[in-house]
C-alpha cells in the first residue's frame, strides 16, 4: 500500500545516502559497507518509496530490511547495555570502591547494573578492580575467557591499566593479555569515577562512543613528536623510556 | 580435559599436583563409603574475601582438611619501598592492607620515627589517634556488611556501607582522598585538620553507637545468625597463641591482649577504653568483640576531640618534616631542606627497628631496617591476616562448607595484607 | 624490654647452656637483640620460651647484600605476661642457606617460613612443607634479595602507540 511519505522528507534529503529512513533516521551505511550497486540500488529504492512508488510487497521488504533491521540493532544494543551483569571479580582496593558503587550513595541499581554475576557465564562486564598479580593474570584470562559474547572490560584504577604506583616484577598491566574496553584511573578511584567509567562504557555499547578530546577537536596528528633527527639533541622532552622500576 | 599437548618440564599444573593431600586422605580409610573430595575453591569466588584459593577436602559436606594457597595479589610492595625514599614509600606502603591504610602508614612511621628519635608533637598524635580510630571503625563496618553478605543477611552491606561513606567523608575533608589518604607522615601528619572538622566528627559520633545498635538489633537476635554463629568453629586460645593469632580472633577467645592497652603507643594511655573479649572463642564471639570494638573506638574519639592540644601537626625537625610553605620565601636554610627533602629525602640512621601496633586485625607491624641512606633497605610488614590465616585448618577441621564461609567471613582475612 | 643489662644476663644464660649460641647481642633503641648461631636456634628459641617469651610473633628475612653472611632470618619473641619483646637473629651465607625449621615447635612460623624461603631463597630443614607461597609455584628468582632488579613495565604514551609499541600492539 502506497504511503504518502513526503512530509517527513528533508529537503533535498531523499537522495542523500540514508537520511531517507523516515522512521529512525539512522545511517543505513553500518552494516551495508560494501557494494556500490547494491547501494544504488537501495538508494533508488528509498526514493522511489519516498515517492509513494513502492507498493505493497516491496514496500514492506524495503521497510523490514531498512528500518526494523537498524532500529532493532540499536534496540538490542540499548537493551544490552541498560543491563549490563558485572562479574563480582574484586582484586585490592578498588574492589571496595567497586563495592561502593552498588552501596547507597552512588547507587548503581539506577542504572540497572545492581546484579552482579558470580560466575562468569552470566556476567557479560568483568571490571578488572585491583592489581594483577602475575599469579593471578591466567586466572583473569580464563575468567575472560568464559564469559560469553558480548563482554566488555573495564580496567579500575591505575594498577590494571598500567601498572599503578607499584611498577616492579610482580603485576601486570591488564592490556597485555586481555582487550579492555575502558580504563578508569585512580587509585582508587572514586566510585563517582568507576560510574562515569561505566556509563562510558554504556554510551560505547550503544554504539554512540565518547570520543577522546583529540578526535573531538579533529586534532589527531597534533601529538608531540620529537623528529628523529632531533631525538637525541632535544632538550627539555621528557623521553618516555626505560622507566621500568619507577 | 586437559587440552594442551605441549608440556615444558616446570609445568604448572603438575607443580599444583605435587601438593600431598595423602596425610589427610588415609583419615578416610577406616570407614565403609568414605569418599574424600579435594574441592577447589576461588580465587575467584564471592565468598571468599578477595583472591584467596582454598584446597578444601570434603567428606560429603564436612571439611577435613584446607590448603590455603595466596599470593593472587601479591605486588611486591616490599620490593618497590626499598627503592623509594622514606616518604615516597608511604604510599606504596600504605596499599598494603587496603582496609586499614591508616595503620599501614602509622607502622611504617613509626619504625621510621624509631630510628631518626625524632619526636611526634602530642596534636600530631591525637590526630593520629582520631584518624585510626575512625579507620578501625570503617574496618569494622566494611567486615559487617560483606560478612553479613555472605551469611545471607544483604541487607547490612547498605547500612554498613551507608555509614562508611560518612567516614570517608571525613577523611576527604581531612586529607583530600577517601582511600589511601597519606595522612599520616614522618613526623606527624600531613596537615592540620580544617576548620569544623571536629564539629562533623562529633556528629558522626553523636550517631554512630545508635547505628551500632540498630545492627545489633537487626543481627544479634536473628535466629538464623545465632545458628550460624554460635559454638561454631571455636578455636583454643592456647592453640591460637601457637598459631600467633592477635586481634579480635584471640580476644574473642578470652585472651584480652590488645596492644593499644598492654605497650600504649601514640599518647593511647591518654585515652580511656575498654577492650571487648569473649568467652568461648567460636564465630559467634568474633561478631560480638568487633561490634563491641565499634563503641569503644567511638569513646576513643571522642575523648581525643575533647582533649585535642594545640600545637604543631608535623615535627618541628626540618632535616625530617618539610617547612611551611610560608618559609620558602624569606629562609635560605628553609629552601635548602625542602630541595633536600623532595630530592633526596632525609636519611635515616643506620638500624634495624620492629614497630607494632594494633591494626583492626591484629598485631601489624613494620620492620625496617636502614643502611644509612635516604631509602630503606628493606621493609618488611608483619601483616596480621598472613599469620592469622594459618588458623583456618585448625578452625574448620570438621565442620560443613557452610560454616567454613561463615569462619572466612569472622577471620577477616584481607588479601591485600596477606600477599603484600 | 629486657634492659641492657637484663639482655646480657639472658645472653650469658644462653652461653652457658651452649658457647657457640649467642654470637652477639646488641640493644638498639631500647630493644633487646641477640645474633645467634643458625645451628642452634631451635634450642635458643625454647630456652628463651622458658623464660617468658611464649609468642613468636613474626618471623621475617633480610638481605644483607653485600655484606655477608648475606641472608638473615629474624625472629620476634614476645612475652605477653612481661610486655617484653626481644629479637633474635641469625645470618647464613648464601653459598649455604640452611637453617633448621623452627615450625614443629612454634606452628606460627609455617607460613612466615614459607615466605623467606620463596622471596629469599632461605632453606629451613625439617619444614613440614617448603615451597613457594606468594610467588607462582614455577618462578625461578628469589625476588626480595637486594640484586634481583625490581623489574616493571616501560609506562607507555601516545608517543608509543603512534610508534606501535603500546601493550595491545
Amino acid at each position: 500500500m502506497a504511503v504518502k511519505r513526503e512530509k517527513l522528507v528533508a529537503p533535498g534529503g531523499s537522495a542523500q545516502a540514508g537520511e531517507a529512513s523516515p522512521a529512525s533516521g539512522t545511517r543505513p551505511g553500518s552494516e551495508l559497507s560494501g557494494d556500490k550497486q547494491d547501494f544504488r540500488i537501495r538508494q533508488l529504492r528509498a526514493r522511489d518509496m519516498l515517492r509513494g512508488d513502492l507498493e505493497g510487497q516491496e514496500l514492506e521488504k524495503y521497510v523490514e530490511e531498512r528500518v526494523l533491521t537498524t532500529t532493532m540493532d540499536k534496540a538490542v544494543a540499548w537493551a544490552r547495555s541498560n543491563a549490563l551483569f558485572p562479574a563480582t571479580f574484586g582484586l585490592a582496593c578498588c574492589a571496595i570502591e567497586m563495592m561502593s558503587i552498588v552501596a547507597a550513595r552512588v547507587d548503581v541499581a539506577r542504572f540497572g547494573f545492581e546484579a552482579f554475576r558470580a560466575s562468569p557465564r552470566q556476567a557479560d562486564l568483568l571490571i578488572l578492580s585491583g592489581r594483577i598479580s602475575i599469579k593471578m593474570a591466567p586466572v583473569v584470562r580464563r575468567i575472560y575467557d568464559q564469559m560469553l559474547e558480548p563482554k566488555w572490560a573495564i580496567a579500575m584504577g591505575a594498577c590494571s591499566s598500567s601498572m599503578g604506583v607499584f611498577n616492579n616484577y610482580a603485576i601486570v598491566p591488564a592490556d597485555k593479555f586481555m582487550p579492555v574496553d575502558v580504563h578508569v584511573p585512580g587509585c582508587p578511584p572514586r566510585p563517582e569515577a568507576l560510574m562515569h567509567g561505566i556509563l562510558k562504557l554504556r554510551k560505547m555499547i550503544q554504539d554512540d562512543p565518547d570520543t577522546g578530546w583529540r578526535d573531538g577537536y579533529h586534532a589527531r596528528g597534533t601529538e608531540e613528536v620529537v623528529p628523529a633527527e632531533h631525538q637525541d639533541t632535544a632538550v627539555n622532552v621528557f623521553k618516555p623510556r626505560n622507566t621500568a622500576g619507577a | 580435559m586437559t587440552t594442551d599437548v605441549t608440556r615444558t618440564a616446570s609445568d604448572y599444573r603438575q607443580m599444583e599436583e605435587s601438593i600431598s593431600m595423602a596425610p589427610v586422605e588415609s583419615l578416610g580409610t577406616d570407614e565403609l563409603d568414605q569418599e574424600l573430595l579435594t574441592l577447589n575453591m576461588g580465587p575467584h569466588h564471592p565468598a571468599t574475601h578477595g583472591v584467596l584459593r582454598l584446597l578444601v577436602t570434603l567428606d560429603g559436606e564436612v571439611v577435613r582438611d584446607l590448603k590455603p594457597i595466596i599470593g593472587y595479589v601479591h605486588t611486591g610492595i616490599e620490593k618497590t619501598a626499598e627503592d623509594k625514599s622514606y616518604w615516597k614509600a608511604i604510599p606504596v606502603v600504605e596499599r598494603m592492607d587496603y582496609l586499614a591504610y591508616y595503620f599501614n602508614a602509622m607502622a611504617f612511621c613509626g619504625a621510621t620515627e624509631t630510628l631518626l628519635e625524632v619526636e611526634v608533637p602530642p596534636r600530631a598524635q591525637y590526630l593520629r589517634v582520631i584518624h585510626m580510630e575512625l579507620n578501625r571503625i570503617m574496618s569494622h563496618l566494611v567486615w559487617l556488611g560483606t560478612s553479613a553478605l555472605d551469611l545471607g543477611a544483604m541487607s547490612m552491606f547498605w547500612y554498613c556501607f551507608r555509614d562508611r561513606e560518612l567516614i570517608l567523608d571525613l577523611f576527604e575533608q581531612s586529607s583530600g582522598q577517601r582511600m589511601h589518604t597519606r595522612y599520616i607522615q614522618v613526623g606527624g601528619v600531613a596537615e592540620d585538620i580544617p576548620r569544623g572538622w571536629a564539629e562533623k566528627v562529633r556528629e558522626f559520633t553523636a550517631q554512630m553507637p545508635t547505628r551500632a545498635d540498630q545492627y545489633k538489633d537487626l543481627l544479634a537476635n536473628n535466629e538464623i545468625v545465632l545458628q550460624r554463629l554460635r559454638g561454631v568453629c571455636p578455636l583454643a586460645e592456647s592453640e591460637l597463641l601457637k598459631l600467633g593469632v592477635t586481634g579480635p580472633l584471640l580476644r574473642a577467645a578470652g585472651n584480652p591482649w590488645d596492644l593499644r592497652k598492654a605497650t600504649p603507643y601514640c599518647s593511647y594511655e591518654h585515652f580511656d577504653f575498654k577492650i571487648p573479649v569473649g568467652s568461648e572463642g567460636d564465630n559467634w564471639d568474633r561478631f560480638a568483640v568487633r561490634v563491641a570494638e565499634i563503641y569503644e573506638s567511638v569513646k576513643i574519639i571522642d575523648q581525643a576531640l575533647d582533649g585535642l592540644p594545640e600545637g604543631p601537626w608535623i615535627t618541628d625537625d626540618r632535616k625530617v618534616a618539610l617547612p611551611p610553605r610560608h618559609e620558602l620565601a624569606t629562609s635560605m636554610e628553609a629552601l635548602i631542606h625542602h630541595f633536600k627533602l623532595v630530592t633526596e629525602g632525609f636519611r635515616v640512621p643506620p638500624g634495624e627497628v620492629y614497630y607494632p601496633i594494633e591494626s583492626p586485625r591484629g598485631e601489624l607491624a613494620c620492620f625496617v631496617r636502614s643502611d644509612g641512606s635516604s631509602k630503606p633497605a628493606r621493609v618488611h610488614m608483619r601483616d596480621p591476616s598472613f599469620v592469622n590465616l594459618q588458623a583456618t585448618a585448625p578452625m574448620t577441621e570438621g565442620s560443613y562448607i557452610a560454616d567454613l564461609i561463615a569462619t572466612l567471613a569472622m577471620l577477616d582475612p584481607v588479601l591485600g595484607g596477606i600477599d603484600r | 624490654m629486657p634492659d641492657a643489662v637484663g639482655l646480657e644476663l639472658l645472653a650469658q644464660e644462653l652461653r652457658e647452656a651452649d658457647a657457640e649460641s649467642v654470637l652477639d647481642t646488641l640493644y638498639f633503641r631500647d630493644k633487646g637483640q641477640l645474633i645467634v648461631n643458625p645451628a642452634a636456634i631451635r634450642t635458643t628459641l625454647e630456652h628463651l620460651r622458658g623464660k617468658g617469651f611464649d609468642a613468636l610473633m613474626s618471623v621475617h628475612g633480610v638481605d644483607y647484600h653485600p655484606e655477608e653472611p648475606r641472608l638473615g632470618v629474624h625472629y620476634e619473641l614476645l612475652d605477653m605476661g612481661a610486655l617484653d619483646r626481644l629479637t633474635v637473629k641469625l645470618r647464613v651465607p648464601l653459598a649455604d642457606p640452611h637453617v633448621p625449621s623452627v615450625t614443629p615447635d612454634w606452628p606460627t612460623a609455617d607460613h612466615q617460613e614459607r615466605e623467606i624461603y620463596d622471596m629469599f631463597g632461605v632453606i629451613f630443614d625439617g619444614h613440614p612443607d617448603l615451597r613457594r607461597i606468594l610467588m607462582p609455584e614455577d618462578y625461578e628468582g628469589y625476588p626480595q634479595r637486594r640484586d634481583f632488579p625490581v623489574g616493571g613495565e616501560p609506562v607507555m604514551f601516545t608517543i608509543d602507540e603512534a610508534e606501535g609499541k603500546a601493550y595491545t600492539q
